[in-house]
């Protein structure tokens, strides 16, 4: 009995590394996430007795992946899933099996798998399903995470969640969704979307602050930004010479270099400039460069190396002691020529303002529609620190209002309520 | 006009094809004041892409609608029958016509629904069969 714990143990090391591998496998398969699913997490608990009896097997993921393929076929012979699935004829179904673990048996004997993860990647993030399910179905087919993590990331409750995995997973079976790697033009449109589900995972904590990690206050890292690095080091490691994939590499790497400087020891934000750059990680930023220094030689810029590149420069401070905001303008706009948003534009207003004083920044925000920036929250944000700066005191105090009535992150509301009390002082101190 | 042919595949599970059919809708009110010659134009586009299909061996089925005003809606859902001036749905877009194609997956279905000429004037909607698998015997 003294072995259990010590397989249970096995076990998890396997099913960390190895699970997305396998899922991914006896996902293409079968055409069905669900299914795949299912008889793996009968493997692993088959595991759980076999293993405690005769051992670890030499080669855990080959077989846990025989199990599972065993366990497909019992399930395609029973008579049950003869009524249960329409289009498929049980003679058929069978000698897809066998041929399934014919496969396997030759893979064993060679200890070669083939990482099928990106096509799982590719089928997560495809245009058909709904993109609000991107994330959530990569971080639980490849990661494994169950559907209450997902749904606690995702502020939505767990039952729902659940839920919609199941149907999206349905979807994918019935709406016949392939496992191939799209090649030319359609690969690039759909990484972009593989890419977009991996901003996703790491911008998940900051859900409904529209916009970036590094404006966004967070208390150390989170588990699903722990997650997301492990999936574009996945992506980096199948493309790697994909710029963007490597943009977004480094992005996130950047950005995770601050997790613990973004707050101070009082729960209250603190702006990139104003962190201590002692306090980033100096392994992550190494990182970072290393995958925008690889991107910048495969000659294709894209919307993730710029905004890599503006987190590049303000990770510079930490050798040269100040920020090339001039610089960080300069990206902005490129950033803004090649991908329009409001976040974008607005940090280039805040940027101006460090760059060319207060008043350019507020010009640079009066460029940007009155409109779209009544209910922007950042815009607020920034409007109220050019106006502060400029010494509009009371002007400044409504914006910082408004910017706090715009937010519930408790970080960024100490941050604001904070500049708010500093501008309450110093009209008191005039008037 | 080939379709993008789905790449290596370790183990042929799609060997045997799936069957969507391709719904096209498009706005009617736009067609009231196209011209005889433009209307020409699009029978022999249409024409050309139920050739390629053929060609491709994956076409099943065609139809070309009369526009929505022409429908009749019948249901014995309450009990009594009841017949109505259609369409069902009151909607801009109507249903035009569709094609029943035979195809391994939703990107090759995608593919061909991207080469169907009312792309580029109305929306497709790809939905793959519910039927039980007959067609084997056929």
């Amino acid at each position: 009995m003294a072995g259990k714990p010590q397989t249970a143990s096995h076990i998890e090391r396997v099913a960390r590394t190895a699970y997305g591998r396998l899922v991914a496998i006896l996902a293409r398969e079968t055409g069905d996430i669900a299914t795949a699913e299912d008889v793996l997490a009968d493997a692993f608990s088959k595991a759980m007795t076999s293993w405690a009896e005769q051992g670890p097997p030499k080669n855990p993921e080959g077989w846990l992946l025989t199990v599972a393929r065993n366990r497909n076929r019992d399930r395609l012979r029973s008579s049950h899933h003869r009524t249960a699935v329409a289009g498929d004829t049980l003679d058929e179904m069978e000698r897809r099996a066998d041929a399934a673990i014919a496969t396997t048996m030759a893979l064993l004997d060679t200890h070669d798998f083939p990482d099928e993860r990106l096509r799982l990647m590719f089928v997560c993030a495809h245009p058909a399903i709904d993109e609000r399910m991107h994330t959530p179905l990569m971080l639980q087919t490849v990661l494994g995470l169950d559907a209450k993590t997902i749904a606690t990331a995702f502020a939505v409750p767990s039952a729902t969640m659940a839920q919609r995995l199941v149907r999206t997973k349905a979807k994918i079976k019935q709406a016949g969704i392939p496992f191939a790697l799209p090649d030319g033009n359609i690969f690039e449109d759909r990484i972009d979307g593989v890419l977009e589900a991996i901003y996703g995972a790491f911008a998940a904590d900051w859900q409904g602050e529209g916009q970036g990690p590094d404006q966004a206050p967070e208390q150390g890292p989170s588990d699903l930004a722990e997650e997301a690095l492990f999936l574009i080091d996945l992506l980096v490691s199948l493309v790697p010479d994909h710029a963007e994939t490597r943009g977004l590499a480094a992005l996130l790497w950047f950005s995770h270099s601050r997790a613990h400087a973004r707050t101070d020891a009082h729960g209250c934000l603190v702006p990139l400039e104003d962190q201590p750059a002692s306090a980033w990680d100096r392994l992550a930023v190494e990182r970072a460069r290393a995958h925008l220094q690889k991107a910048s030689t495969l000659g294709k810029l894209g919307r993730y190396q710029l905004e890599a590149a503006i987190q590049s420069v303000h990770a510079e401070r930490a050798e040269s002691g100040d920020i090339n905001w001039t610089a960080i303008v300069q990206l902005y706009e490129g950033l803004l020529h090649i991908a329009p948003t409001l976040g974008a534009a607005v940090a280039r207003a805040a940027a101006v303002g460090h760059a060319y004083g207060a008043t350019a920044g507020l010009n640079a925000l009066a460029q940007v529609d009155e409109r779209d920036l009544k209910a922007f929250q950042p815009a607020w944000a920034v409007r109220a620190h050019l106006l502060a700066q400029s010494g509009e005191t009371q002007s400044a105090c409504v914006a910082y209002r408004r910017a706090l009535d715009l937010t519930t992150h408790l970080a960024q509301r100490r941050f604001l309520e904070r500049r708010l009390h500093e501008q309450l002082a110093l009209s008191a101190k005039s008037t | 006009m080939s379709p993008p042919t789905t790449p290596d595949v370790l183990i042929q599970l799609k060997d045997n094809p799936m069957r969507y059919t391709l719904f096209l809708y498009n706005d009617e009110s736009a067609f009231q004041h196209v011209s005889q010659e433009d209307m020409q134009q699009q029978y022999q586009l249409f024409g050309q892409y139920i050739a390629a299909l053929k060609e491709a061996g994956i076409f099943v089925d065609t139809d070309w609608l009369q526009p929505s005003p022409s429908a009749t809606v019948l249901t014995l859902k309450d009990g009594s029958k009841r017949v109505q001036d259609g369409p069902y749905a009151d909607t801009k877009e109507q249903l035009g016509g569709y094609f029943v194609i035979d195809v391994p997956d939703l990107d090759v279905a995608l593919a061909w629904a991207e080469k169907c000429p009312s792309v580029h004037y109305g929306l497709i909607e790809v939905r793959p069969s519910a039927m039980p698998d007959d067609r084997n015997g056929a």
